[in-house]
């Protein structure tokens, strides 16, 4: 048993959403319909409900000496996007019922058969992953296929993705592949590969990291994400002192009101 | 002949119809037209396809995920500001001797609050039949872990003092009662202080850029809009000669009248849903009728004759109450647009009023 970890290249994707459709199959999700965005290959947007890995097409204007692209073409990069299944996971902080839990493997899972559907992961996630399902009630995102992991499978992503630009496996490991692999890419003139881990910020690390290619911006990846535990003490001391004003005001307006006449008007 | 058989099992119709099916032709026409695309993910240099830079994200497509809550829950907000703010106050009037009916009015705005509150609460929940999964733990990090014992406690609390004052004022008093009502009263005060408020608590510690933004303003603000409806209500109720409510509206006014400035003064994009657009427009109009209009009614009360005066803290009451309401809805409503501006959580700077 050892702490688990998704490495996913978008240098090596080729945007065939075998890993959406893989995760669909195994994890039973529903279809999304029918619909067009107008952004590229994309009709599905982002992670949500019934969407645990999602492949971003990310057309940009031309990086000179991109792949094999036409000087004057525009750039094109894919990324299969998943749940970040942070160390200091704002989800899992938020639930009021207990039903998110760490997993041994490291991730973030929703147990089902607990969750109320009360919505409050769905604005404690930085990375806009929980939804819930508006059929069903409940909240729900990528079980890094806990099921699996627990029968020693990789999750079905990591299986069905063509050209390992999913890659699973122990932490620690695929950081050091990462960087090698950052590396490596340099070396072959795509000086703006870089590696989107972001290990500084108070989400402390994640158990997703992505390979991307220019500003992780326009792979809609936060450059700060936060999460939200480290508001409580603002606003918890807000809380207080509301609290101290309210019971302060009312004893300092009824004392002084004593013996004055406090009548009903009619 | 027998009708085709759909190869899955989709509607069609309503695929065809999707504004999304629309948008697309729309950027098709504007292309093929123009030459170029100026709508927001598109590259107006470029070619005619909506191009992701780090000026407009992935193709200005949220990051976040909207809030999944629907009206019960402003209304909660300040259903529950509402009551808790009145358990407080009924409580201290009981301690310090002032009209018993004025307690017993408090009382039954909290009780009856404490009635409401959970029901819409529970009615929000994706599955209301496990609403009790929210009692197996209590997590101190998590505030709606925290508002929900709390909600339960003032709940619990607020009722049994409302009952005990029902029963001995129907079959006359006796200790049990009075130990009931005194002990359901104490509580409701230590329960309805951090239930006043923590609804600020719980919108401030999440990851939507204007809630977080205002995380150590919200639950002052809620706290006053609170305790501006809760006296709103008593005087409402009759209750428009006293000092003491005279007082402590005043105060509440006052410091929504602040907040008002605080919000209006704020130059920081994550506020900007608060001041612009629809959103902008009812935290406005919540803002006026919880702030500056019933400062100003209440004001021109102190110097008015005893009739004048009383009409002109009934007119501050309603609007207090109206303002409290219309400010959570506007809260919520910022929520949305906040989380639907894809370029607070990039940290992109570069920020237009236009794309509402």
């Amino acid at each position: 048993m050892s702490v688990t970890a998704f490495l996913t290249d978008s240098t090596l994707c080729i945007g065939c959403k075998a890993c959406e459709v893989a995760c669909k199959e195994w994890n039973g999700i529903s279809d999304d319909g029918l619909d067009w965005s107008g952004y590229s290959y994309d009709n599905t947007g982002a992670v949500g409900a019934s969407t645990w890995r999602h492949v971003k097409f990310v057309e940009r204007p031309p990086i000179p000496g991109f792949g094999g692209n036409a000087a004057e073409q525009f750039s094109w990069t894919f990324s299969s996007d998943v749940c970040k299944h942070c160390e200091n996971a704002g989800c899992l902080e938020a639930c009021p019922t207990g039903s998110i839990v760490r997993t041994e493997f490291g991730g973030v899972f929703i147990q089902p058969d607990v969750c109320n559907g009360c919505g409050f992961c769905v604005v404690s996630c930085p990375f806009g992953v929980v939804e819930r399902n508006q059929k069903d009630g409940r909240a729900f995102k990528c079980t890094f296929c806990y099921d699996r992991q627990k029968a020693g499978l990789q999750p079905a992503c990591a299986k069905a993705c063509p050209t390992e630009s999913i890659k699973f496996g122990k932490i620690d490991d695929l950081r050091q592949k990462a960087q090698e692999r950052v590396e490596e890419l340099q070396r072959r003139g795509m000086n703006d590969a870089q590696l989107y881990d972001p290990v500084e910020t108070s989400v402390g690390a994640t158990h997703a990291i992505f390979i991307v290619r220019g500003d992780p911006r326009t792979y809609n990846l936060p450059p700060n994400p936060e999460v939200p535990t480290v508001y409580l003490k603002k606003a918890w001391t807000s809380s207080a002192v509301a609290a101290g004003l309210l019971l302060g005001g009312a004893l300092l307006a009824f004392l002084t009101d004593r013996g004055r006449s406090n009548g009903r008007s009619r | 002949m027998s009708e085709p058989i759909p190869f899955r099992d989709i509607d069609i119709e309503a695929a065809i119809d999707s504004r999304r099916e629309r948008r697309l032709e729309e950027i098709r026409r504007e292309a093929e037209v123009r030459g170029r695309l100026e709508i927001v993910g598109t590259h107006p240099a470029g070619a005619p396809f909506p191009q992701a830079t780090p000026e407009s994200g992935y193709y200005g497509m949220p990051l976040l995920k909207e809030p999944p809550w629907t009206w019960e829950i402003p209304l909660y907000f300040f259903v529950g500001g509402a009551a808790g703010a009145a358990g407080v106050v009924g409580a201290i009037a009981d301690y310090t001797g002032a009209d018993r009916e004025l307690v017993r009015h408090a009382r039954w705005i909290a009780a009856v609050g404490s009635v409401i509150s959970p029901a819409l609460l529970i009615a929000d929940l994706g599955r209301p039949e496990r609403f009790l999964a929210m009692l197996r733990v209590f997590k101190p990090q998590s505030p709606m872990s925290v508002g929900v014992w709390t909600l339960l406690g003032f709940s619990t609390s607020s009722a049994a003092a409302a009952f005990a004052q029902f029963l001995s004022d129907r079959y006359g008093p006796s200790l049990p009662l009075r130990v009931l009502e005194k002990a359901g009263q104490a509580a409701s005060l230590a329960f309805g202080l951090p239930f006043s408020n923590y609804t600020g608590v719980l919108i401030g510690a999440t990851a939507v850029p204007v809630w977080n933004r205002s995380a150590a303003d919200l639950p002052l603000h809620f706290g006053a809009s609170g305790l501006g409806a809760a006296v709103g209500l008593l005087e409402v109720m009759g209750h428009r000669k006293s000092h003491a409510l005279q007082a402590l509206g005043l105060g509440a006014a006052i410091f929504e009248t602040l907040e008002g400035f605080r919000i209006e003064g704020s130059a920081h994009p994550a506020l900007e849903p608060l001041r612009h657009g629809a959103s902008g427009r009812v935290t406005r109009i919540g803002g006026a009728l919880s702030g500056p209009i019933p400062l100003l009614l209440r004001a021109a009360s102190l110097f008015a004759g005893k009739n004048a005066g009383c009409s002109l803290r009934r007119m501050a009451g309603w609007s207090a109450i109206a303002g409290s309401l219309i400010t959570r809805i506007a809260w919520i409503h910022a929520g949305h647009v906040s989380a639907r501006d894809w370029r607070l959580p990039l940290d992109i700077d570069e920020h237009s009023s236009s794309e509402r």
